[in-house]
């Protein structure tokens, strides 16, 4: 959010139409160790993570934060005004209690692994020096990125963390006693099981959740025409053999709701602000795939921002759908993007036409404050064009857009060796698309042949696997991991935890504005303290730019 | 590759042709392929062959996750 601009008594000023504003994305991996049928998926992600540390401490690295600070985590509080009893809720929503491994496990990741001078202790959690999160989620490896300002920070920091699980896999193949691992930045197995894909996005709590609810819904059936991931084969179980747009479709169940493993809602009302409740929600959005391509993740960050925008302004138009949960999954069904959608109104429209409306809506809204910024401006631009593609011939839009992408390998398949949608070859060029190994994978292989637009060079990508973004706290948050590797004992979003040899107690810096413990804000704290104690008393002293609200 | 294995290149599977999309109205572009577009296709194809996890059937059955979110 920029600066505030307007005298309005709410306790967050709205900005101007912008693709800008504070958001993230979570990737939980697809993990398997190829040839170990009995293999335990909570050990293997132990595995990527205790190897990425072990990246860190032979490059000179550190592992400050390995303690993650659950204590303002609140994954049971609803965005709709009440809190889901413990007791009835799905054991893997308890996301706020730390993992614990067994003995055996224990034994099972540490066997042949850790240097032996190190400290033996299994890692669950890692905070990174770029401000992420890498972490073991129930029986997946998880990479949350940095809290960013842009759709375009989305796309270098999301494929930070590719990079990051990539070093790990790359690690545990070159270790003696570990059979290799491989990652797969996928949703499901296509056999009955899915794994998320989130994003997050900083919104004023003024803005009532209903409306945002409601705003979003259409938009979010119907955006996988963009950002969809493709998947072979139809229904949550697998059942029917075929082609469909989206990864994640099939498993969606409701139309509202707090659950992120069971029952899972096209709108999550998770409501665990991360920042100052009394000022911001979280939107946290479970319904998207996983994405290779750059321009299907940027747009789906980019798009989805800006109609919040639009929401924030009442300016978003509403075409509400008769059925969501089914023609979610009837949109994704139809790769010729000819479904036609009931509206509650009566008109049945495409979910091209959908988006069509949301594009126009913003185009106007954004040309009637005077254009927008730079990348609002490219947002509109490439949405717009990528709809027309879309409309004249989908196959178009094979550069841009992972399920084209997938479609077109697919269907030259079975084009050259007569395959149906049965054949077993053609599942493994789905889940092969999405293999994290860049000498395996088919989305990589077709990288490097041009054929995928991109928007972020490598090197960008490499220094966000170690550099924070600097306009968010996140830049706070992982200059004290770089910065003071022996004393940051713990970190979550929301804070950081020093151990300090002066003081008995721990002491926790609080990070709850997501705009505040910028570069522009504590770069000088930074270079100007030699150590932990003059940092953490300097900053506790002030009138230093502080990072407490 | 015969000719009428290309044109069927950008065509949609078949289940939902069934059901939505009218033959008339197919997209025109999957129709002017040329040459070298083939090429490149054949290309790609040899290295993703390469490239390919050998048991097919296997390793998809393989393929096992645990739920997440």
């Amino acid at each position: 959010m920029t600066e505030p601009s307007s005298t309005a008594a709410s306790t967050v000023d709205v900005p101007p139409l912008t693709v800008h504003r504070v958001m993230g994305t979570e990737t939980e991996y697809g993990i398997i160790a190829p040839g170990i049928s009995d293999a335990n998926a909570t050990v293997l992600s132990t595995q990527v993570v205790n190897a990425y540390a072990a990246t860190l401490r032979e490059g000179l690295g550190n592992l400050a934060g390995t303690r993650w600070d659950y204590t303002d985590e609140a994954p049971l509080s609803d965005a709709r005004g009440w809190q889901m009893g413990r007791s009835v809720a799905d054991s893997s929503q308890l996301t706020d209690e730390p993992p614990v491994l067994t003995a055996e496990e224990v034994a099972l990741v540490d066997q042949g692994g850790t240097d032996p001078s190190e400290d033996a202790a299994v890692l669950m959690n890692l905070v990174l020096s770029n401000g992420a999160r890498l972490y073991v989620d129930h029986a997946h490896p998880e990479y949350s990125s940095p809290e960013v300002t842009n759709p375009l920070d989305v796309v270098r920091w999301d494929r930070a963390g590719d990079v990051v699980v990539q070093r790990a896999m790359a690690r545990i193949a070159a270790t003696h006693g570990f059979a290799p691992v491989i990652l797969y930045k996928n949703n499901t197995d296509s056999k009955s099981v899915s794994y998320g894909s989130h994003e997050n996005y900083l919104v004023p709590r003024s803005v009532p959740f209903g409306r945002i609810a409601a705003a979003l819904i259409p938009f979010f059936v119907t955006r996988q025409v963009m950002c969809g991931a493709g998947r072979v084969g139809m229904g949550s179980l697998n059942q029917q053999p075929g082609f469909q747009l989206s990864q994640r479709a099939d498993f969606f169940e409701n139309e509202v709701g707090l659950e992120t493993t069971v029952r899972r809602p096209i709108i999550n009302t998770r409501d665990e602000p991360h920042a100052v409740a009394e000022k911001y929600r979280r939107l946290h959005v479970i319904i998207g795939d996983a994405n290779l391509s750059e321009v299907s993740n940027y747009l789906k960050l980019g798009t989805t921002s800006l109609i919040l925008s639009l929401i924030e302004h009442e300016l978003v138009p509403i075409p509400e759908i008769a059925e969501p949960v089914r023609e979610l999954q009837a949109v994704s069904h139809d790769p010729s993007l000819r479904h036609l959608i009931r509206l509650t109104d009566g008109r049945r429209v495409t979910a091209l036409d959908v988006q069509q409306m949301y594009l126009e809506a913003a185009r106007s809204a954004v040309t009637a404050q005077g254009g927008g910024d730079a990348q609002t401006a490219d947002v509109l631009a490439r949405w717009e064009s990528l709809l027309e593609t879309l409309r004249r011939d989908p196959m178009e839009a094979a550069g841009q857009v992972d399920w084209v992408a997938k479609l077109k390998v697919l269907q030259a398949y079975r084009d050259r060796d007569g395959l149906g949608w049965k054949d077993p070859r053609l599942a493994l060029i789905d889940l092969q698309y999405a293999d994290l190994r860049p000498d395996k994978g088919i989305y990589y292989r077709l990288a490097a042949r041009n054929a995928m637009e991109r928007l972020v060079s490598d090197d960008d990508v490499v220094a966000a696997v170690t550099d924070p973004p600097t306009d968010t706290r996140a830049y706070f948050r992982g200059r004290c991991i770089s910065a003071f590797p022996k004393e940051v004992v713990g970190a979550s979003w929301d804070s950081i935890i020093f151990e300090l040899p002066s003081q008995r107690r721990l002491q926790r810096i609080q990070t709850r504005e997501p705009l505040r413990g910028t570069a522009a804000l504590t770069e000088e704290l930074f270079a100007g303290s030699r150590t932990a104690e003059e940092f953490v008393s300097r900053l506790q002293r002030g009138p230093e730019p502080s990072m407490a609200p | 590759m015969a000719t009428q294995d290309q044109r069927n290149t950008g065509s949609r599977p078949e289940e939902q042709d069934e059901a939505t999309v009218d033959a008339a109205q197919a997209p025109a572009a999957a129709q002017s392929q040329d040459s070298s577009q083939t090429e490149g296709v054949d290309d790609l194809l040899d290295e993703i062959d390469g490239v390919l996890e050998s048991n097919a059937e296997e390793f998809v059955r393989g393929f096992v996750q645990k739920g997440g979110q």
